[in-house]
């Protein structure tokens, strides 16, 4: 894990005691609402329907124990005791007061953490793989260079002020955990003939009003040179996005306006004076960063623990969390657990502050005191024993992490919507509840397999709508809040849009149109295949006539 | 006289700056004055006789335009007509580093203390802050940050080149935390 220094901590510091100033200023009537907005906004702080929202970064979804107490306590402290974990493995509280910001900002520099940029138009959070370092597909280890664009990225003085907001993915692994194709820049860490790192780089993906995905405008560039790219990238980006209109202010727009291949020899041209240059990355500078992020003190154990093979074969119930929860780690004997944020009847995302330190308490007996938050929005405990993992099952139990259904259609991934969102069109959790009701067997849960069901209260598709392989989006109707429902979405290296099925519906029957879909899919499978297999080979009508239908008939 | 901020200090600013409309019979016959590029474009040879001529750049204007005259002018102004309005900082690094610009870089238009630091890590030395601030109190601005992370024109070097050496001086928390 990444450990400030000196200077590290200066800039969170430095930056506290600006927006101090800034917020004393802005209460004090020395700033406009309008001169008030960008300057919180960069620092997290929007302005939401009951109360600011504050948006906390977690780099990379990386987090200490010390680091989760903390927001722990600034949860009960300042908020209402829990904290809700985005898609962007971000953390963001939603009941603070514009006063206790600065205090906030503070307490969190305390533990080198900070909402620096967290919203606004500019260069956003990175994001990466929640398995970095630990899965077995993993090519090259995507956290140092994670921190080094956290760093470049961070008061970015030439990017500060961007058409619009920017999101950087890493990711290192064969299989994309990170949702790279829709990001504004997604990289893939890849190693080159001579076993040199360099990055794969993909322009111009992105959900929201205008999905798209992704183009590859260069193969490999050198890890020396990663920062000189990305700077040609927002050179461009910065000087001809639009400014004219916020919905075509992406970058995905001018890819798509100069197309793919002249925006790519726009880059070129404008590396070509950068390469070599300044921001040059030196050898001993990704050292020094990797260092950081060395593996733990393993011990060597046997690839099966015989406890531990005994435990699932026994119970049931541990084994289908095993199943579900449970990743294989590249050193024999360990495992990577996922605690599950989708418990029915609780927000998709949510945790309280007793439970942030009860797995805070696990993470330092079972996992070498570290965490990492998924961009599907549950947390990981990413190096436990595969003796203990029994014992973790069962306190998880207790604490209502330990639902088994990560990947399946309840591990919904849900933005705040209605119920917080000042931007939404409809509400996402009750929803995202009432379909968990509806399919709360678990029996059934399993049989139907793996589903990705995502849902955003409006189309700035926070909830990832377009990419789940069933997608639910909000929409206003005269005043009144429908679902639309699209389905073939996909994420990952093969990431692909979905298809809207028809008229959208109404919230109560909403529940009744999921089974349906699933109707579908479990007359239609073929052995083996998933929901989203099927949707590719049947295409979208039978659901839709099987939807349809029957919502005549009701 | 109107006020500038230039090397981290306020002075007096003489300068005259004409509207993007401006016409060669606008340009007063003495003082210095800014001209909008366009005007500059079409009265080049006129304007560099009569002299104390700098020219200023709408957003969307390329600096390359200027790239054959930057040794001629003493004063080249970038114009930000919004706060949120980014382009003119690439537009003030490509000025300095690619077209080796070394005179006078200022900032006008919706200029305020929050983005002072930022532009002159980006190679602005002068900031024509907006009218209705008071400028000595902007100056705060300029001292948010010591430096960032990445290189720049201010900053040739990103912090990762000066680490080893500087951190291992460092230590003391006063050194880095002068605002607590
Ligand atoms: S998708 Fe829309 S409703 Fe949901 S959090 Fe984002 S902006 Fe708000």
């Amino acid at each position: 894990m990444y450990r400030y220094d000196a200077f590290d901590r200066s800039i969170v510091h430095r930056r506290v005691a600006e927006f101090r100033n800034q917020t004393r200023r802005f209460l004090a009537g020395e700033l406009t609402e309008d001169e008030f907005r960008p300057l919180r906004l960069r620092n997290g702080l929007y302005i939401q329907k009951h109360a600011p929202m504050l948006r906390i970064a977690i780099p990379y979804g990386l987090l200490s124990t010390r680091q989760l107490r903390a927001l722990a306590t600034i949860a009960r402290r300042y908020d209402r005791g829990y904290g809700h974990f985005t898609t962007r493995q971000n953390l963001q509280l939603n009941w603070p007061a514009l006063v206790d910001v600065p205090e906030i900002l503070n307490d969190l520099a305390e533990v080198e953490m900070h909402a620096i940029q967290t919203s606004g138009n500019c260069i956003r959070n990175t994001t990466s793989d929640h398995f970095a370092g630990v899965a077995a597909d993993e090519i090259v280890d995507p956290r140092p260079y994670c921190e080094l664009i956290r760093q470049w990225s961070t008061l970015n003085p030439e990017f500060s002020f961007l058409p619009r907001k920017f999101k950087i993915a890493v990711s290192g692994a064969t299989t994309d955990r990170a949702a790279t194709l829709v990001h504004d820049i997604g990289l893939h860490a890849l190693r080159g003939e001579d076993g040199g790192v360099g990055f794969r780089v993909i322009v111009g993906g992105g959900l929201g009003r205008t999905p798209m995905v992704g183009h590859v405008i260069h193969d490999f560039v050198p890890e020396a040179e990663l920062l000189n790219y990305l700077d040609a990238i927002l050179r461009v980006y910065n000087r001809y996005g639009r400014r004219d209109n916020i919905y075509k202010a992406r970058i995905k727009i001018l890819v798509k306006e100069r197309t793919p291949t002249r925006f790519a020899e726009e880059v070129e041209a404008e590396w070509a004076h950068l390469a070599g240059g300044p921001n040059t990355v030196p050898e001993g500078e990704i050292a020094r960063l990797a260092a950081h992020f060395e593996a733990p003190a393993y011990e060597s154990l046997p690839p099966v623990d015989s406890g531990y093979r005994a435990a699932r074969a026994d119970n049931r119930a541990f084994e289908r969390w095993v199943e579900r929860n449970v990743f294989a780690h590249k050193v024999p004997g360990y495992a990577a657990v996922t605690l599950s944020l989708k418990k029915t009847g609780v927000p998709p995302g949510d945790v309280t502050s007793e439970q942030m330190e009860a797995i805070a308490d696990l993470a330092d007996t079972l996992s070498f005191g570290e965490l990492r938050v998924s961009h599907e929005q549950n947390l990981i405990l990413s190096d436990v024993r595969q003796r203990d993992l029994f014992e973790l099952w069962s306190s998880l139990r207790t604490l209502g992490l330990a639902t088994p259904n990560i990947g399946l259609l309840t591990d919904i991934i849900c933005c705040p919507g209605g119920d917080f969102c000042s931007l939404a069109n409809a509400k996402s959790i009750p929803i995202a509840e009432a379909i968990q009701r509806q399919f709360d067997d678990l029996d059934y849960l399993h049989d139907i397999g793996e589903l990705d069901l995502n849902i955003s209260g409006c189309m700035n598709a926070c909830g990832h709508h377009h990419v789940g392989n069933i997608g639910i989006l909000g929409v206003d109707k005269n005043g009144a809040e429908w679902y639309q429902v699209s389905i073939g979405g996909a994420q990952g290296k093969h990431a692909a849009l979905g298809k809207v099925i028809g008229p959208s519906f109404a919230a109560h029957q909403m529940p009744a149109v999921i089974a349906r879909l699933i109707n579908v899919y479990i007359a239609r499978r073929s052995e083996e295949e998933t929901f989203s297999d099927t949707v590719r080979r049947v295409g979208i009508e039978p659901f839709k006539e099987h939807v349809y239908a029957e919502a005549h008939q009701a | 006289m109107p006020k500038l901020i230039k090397h981290d200090r306020v002075i007096d600013d003489a300068w005259t700056l004409l509207g993007a409309d401006a016409a060669a019979g606008d340009v007063p016959a003495t003082g210095p004055v800014l001209v909008p590029l366009r005007l500059w474009q079409a009265e080049r040879s006129a304007l560099l006789a009569r002299g104390e001529i700098g020219v200023w750049l709408a957003p969307d204007e390329e600096p390359a335009k200027l790239a054959a005259d930057v040794a001629q002018l003493p004063v080249i102004a970038v114009d930000f007509p919004k706060f949120g309005d980014g382009r003119g900082f690439s537009t003030a690094r490509l000025l300095r580093e690619r077209y080796g610009f070394a005179g006078e870089l200022r900032a006008v238009g919706d200029i305020f203390r929050d983005q002072l630091f930022y532009l002159r890590e980006c190679g602005f030395d002068a900031f024509a802050v907006r009218s209705d601030l008071d400028p000595e109190r902007e100056l705060a601005g300029l001292t948010a940050f010591d430096r960032v992370y990445t290189a720049s024109t201010h900053t040739p070097h990103p912090w990762f080149r000066e680490r080893v050496t500087r951190v291992a001086e460092a230590a003391p928390r006063d050194v880095w935390f002068p605002c607590g």
